[in-house]
């Protein structure tokens, strides 16, 4: 059935449909900037040649939508340091494995002696520290509000396992309080936000409501489909034409009204809101997630107080300002040149749903 | 203890008696052909004419999944491989690095398919070398392949040969391999009923091949998928390729699989597909026959050689939406993704 549903949303006559209606929309005197704030938008975008198919009035650019590309270098570098420590199994997701911290990455601190072990998900990583009972398992905790509940419900299964050697590294990050700093900076002028489905499907729609109310910017939660791309660019468009900033939902399939409250509830169980450092945006207050103090015992953070040294940015590496959409992967010296995905520079040309990873495997 | 539980020692590769009985007992017996059964020390050949050679390491795991295991697969990379070069597959020597303690029993399985894929494959496994590596230095079985076939003829294929002009045409649908070997990997919670397309394609090529001299290239999308194998055939031939996209055939559960996975089948391994660039004028009377096989039922034309006129050799895809994109060359391993 589900298979069936996704033909539908991919199918060709369809997608071809809404093309030529967003064609045949009167184009608005200024250009209209949209952006989309979720890695599996912008990979979709690239893939399927979205750019180059819509109006020529629809920009569409990236924000921080790439868990791997938003973390901090300061934050990998401190993993890294960890997985280096004597006893340690690190366990990561693999897209994590290539990005280059300040000093090296984790495939090099593994190819020098590090235990780095890549994980398809959290359980695994659960599974890794019941197999190595001597040994210390710490998870590096990337993501947003969609892989955090999955976290939690590790944590909660190892406190009823009275698992003594799994710890989280959590640098987790929610999307809302980064998308009412993008709107709050005077830099940055974004008419729309194209809002991420899988992570509201776990915050519903109302989490973007003081963006859509406060900042004045019109949000459509997208599904991830040609065809849901295409319409909810339709939809943005409209509003921003009538003057209105709303939320909108066009992944009726995927989303609720009311989210997911159980995930919620999980991710409220373990973790509270912290203040985060993002790549690119510096630091949000209340933007992140820390372990509260009845998990203190699985916070890595707290049980392996490692000094990294000082962090800082790859020499050229423009990966903040295309975080932020002020830049897009062509206008980085960089790009196609001395970074590509076999030797990156920055996390952007790594992860799976970076931006310059998603021009330079798609876009002409 | 009974068979099935007899495991494979050290002393089973030290030469002596042991391994006199693992030869008689498992590849004698389940390998036999009048050229092996000599054990001499090399394979002796009556071959005349002009020979394709080659060699393939096999180290999949797991070594047993859904459709074929490490036997069956390293008999048909190596023959596909000589096919892939128009040859008729003759010949192959294999070479196992077995890992002590592995089940005799599995190792005869193995062996059996090994014996099924030949025949299959119409070649005969005339050379062989056993080697026994303490416990932890190999993943149960690792295994080598040789093969040599006789190239017929007038017969020239090569990656450098495709023009412009010239048609692209898959044999059946992509990724099936690589999905379910990845559905069948530890930690990969997920099953789909999907079957590795692993089979020799020398008896497909063999009848394309008296239905046209005029084809071009041959590949299988093995490791890096049709994505590598249209990059490697442009930039070895100094073209570019355009794809179009609704027409590579998949299977539902591989596309769905993907979905999920958040990974690209164009870059998933396929074990009983070919690639072939064909005269465009031959195109239709190569399909119809390749549509006649069992192995190249579903065999679409997927698009056609362009000039790299002014850039370098591209490989671009038509998207649904009708705009052109890159189908770029794989890099790194493909993980799913993390949101």
């Amino acid at each position: 059935m589900r298979l069936a549903f996704l033909d539908d949303f991919r199918n060709q006559e369809h997608a071809a449909r809404l093309l030529a209606q967003l064609h045949e929309e009167r184009p608005p005197a200024v250009p209209l900037k949209i952006m989309e704030v979720c890695g599996t938008h912008t990979m979709a975008i690239s893939r399927h040649g979205i750019r180059q198919a819509i109006p020529a009035w629809v920009r569409l650019i990236s924000g921080p939508g790439c868990p791997v590309c938003v973390t901090a270098n300061s934050d990998i570098d401190t993993f890294i340091e960890m997985a280096r420590q004597p006893g340690v199994i690190a366990a990561t997701f693999g897209d994590m494995l290539k990005v280059p911290g300040t000093r090296m990455g984790l495939a090099e601190a593994r190819s020098r002696g590090a235990r780095v072990h890549v994980v398809y998900s959290t359980l695994d990583a659960l599974r890794l520290a019941r197999e190595n009972q001597g040994k210390q398992v710490i998870f590096f905790g990337v993501g947003f509000e969609t892989t955090a509940p999955t976290v939690a419900a590790a944590l909660l299964q190892a406190r009823e396992e009275n698992l003594t050697n799994f710890f989280v590294l959590s640098v987790h990050k929610l999307v809302p309080p980064a998308l009412e700093a993008l709107c709050a900076s005077p830099e940055l002028a974004v008419d729309a936000f194209l809002c991420p489905g899988h992570v509201s499907a776990i915050i519903g729609p109302a989490a973007y409501e003081p963006v859509a109310r406060d900042h004045k910017v019109p949000c459509v939660i997208s599904g991830f489909e040609p065809a849901d791309i295409l319409q909810s660019l339709a939809m943005l468009a409209q509003q921003v034409a009538e003057g209105r900033s709303e939320v909108e939902l066009q992944y009726t399939r995927g989303v609720r009204a009311g989210g997911n409250p159980a995930a919620r509830e999980l991710m409220a169980t373990v973790f509270e809101p912290a203040d985060a450092r993002w790549r690119g945006l510096g630091t949000i207050p209340g933007s992140g997630l820390r372990l509260r103090q009845e998990f203190s015992a699985f916070d890595a953070a707290a049980r392996f107080p490692v000094d990294a040294g000082y962090s800082r940015e790859p020499k050229g590496c423009i990966c903040g300002s295309i975080l932020t959409g002020k830049k897009t992967p062509p206008d980085c010296a960089l790009f196609g040149r001395g970074c590509t995905p076999d030797h990156p520079v920055g996390p952007c040309m790594v992860s799976s749903e970076g931006t310059c990873a998603a021009y330079f495997h798609y876009e002409v | 203890m009974n068979d099935e539980e007899k495991k494979v020692m050290l002393a089973h590769g030290s030469g002596g008696r042991l391994t006199q009985e693992l030869v008689q007992s498992v590849f004698a017996a389940g390998l036999g052909n009048p050229i092996l059964d000599r054990m001499e020390d090399a394979a002796t050949l009556e071959l005349q004419g002009r020979l394709a050679f080659t060699t393939d390491s096999h180290v999949v795991s797991p070594l047993f999944f859904p459709g074929g295991d490490i036997g069956r697969l390293s008999l048909t990379g190596t023959v596909n491989d000589l096919a892939m070069m128009g040859a008729v597959p003759l010949y192959v020597a294999a070479g196992f690095i077995i890992e002590e303690g592995f089940p005799l029993a599995e190792l005869g399985r193995i062996v059996t398919s090994m014996r099924e894929a030949s025949r299959e494959a119409g070649v005969q496994v005339v050379a062989g070398d056993t080697k026994v590596v303490e416990r932890g230095a190999a993943d149960g079985v690792f295994i080598t392949t040789s093969g040599i076939g006789l190239i017929p003829d007038g017969v020239r294929i090569s990656a450098a040969a495709a023009s412009p002009g010239d048609a692209v045409i898959v044999s059946g649908t992509i990724g099936d391999h690589g999905v379910a070997i990845l559905s069948q990997r530890q930690g990969m919670d997920f099953e789909v009923e999907l079957r590795s397309d692993c089979a020799p394609l020398g008896g497909l090529v063999r009848g394309m091949l008296e239905a046209s001299r005029r084809i071009r290239v041959l590949r299988d999308p093995t490791r890096g998928g049709l994505a590598a194998v249209l990059n490697e055939i442009a930039i070895a031939s100094g073209v570019s390729v355009e794809i179009d996209e609704e027409r590579i055939p998949f299977r539902p559960e591989v596309r769905a699989a993907s979905e999920l996975l958040g990974l690209d089948p164009l870059v998933m391994a396929n074990e009983g597909k070919l690639v072939a660039v064909v005269a465009a004028q031959d195109a239709g009377r190569v399909l119809e026959v390749m549509r006649s096989h069992s192995l190249g039922s579903e065999a679409t034309v997927i698009g056609r050689v362009e000039t790299a006129a002014g850039e370098r050799p591209r490989v671009f895809a038509r998207t649904i939406l009708g705009s052109r994109r890159i189908l770029s060359m794989p890099s790194g391993e493909q993980l799913p993704r993390i949101c």
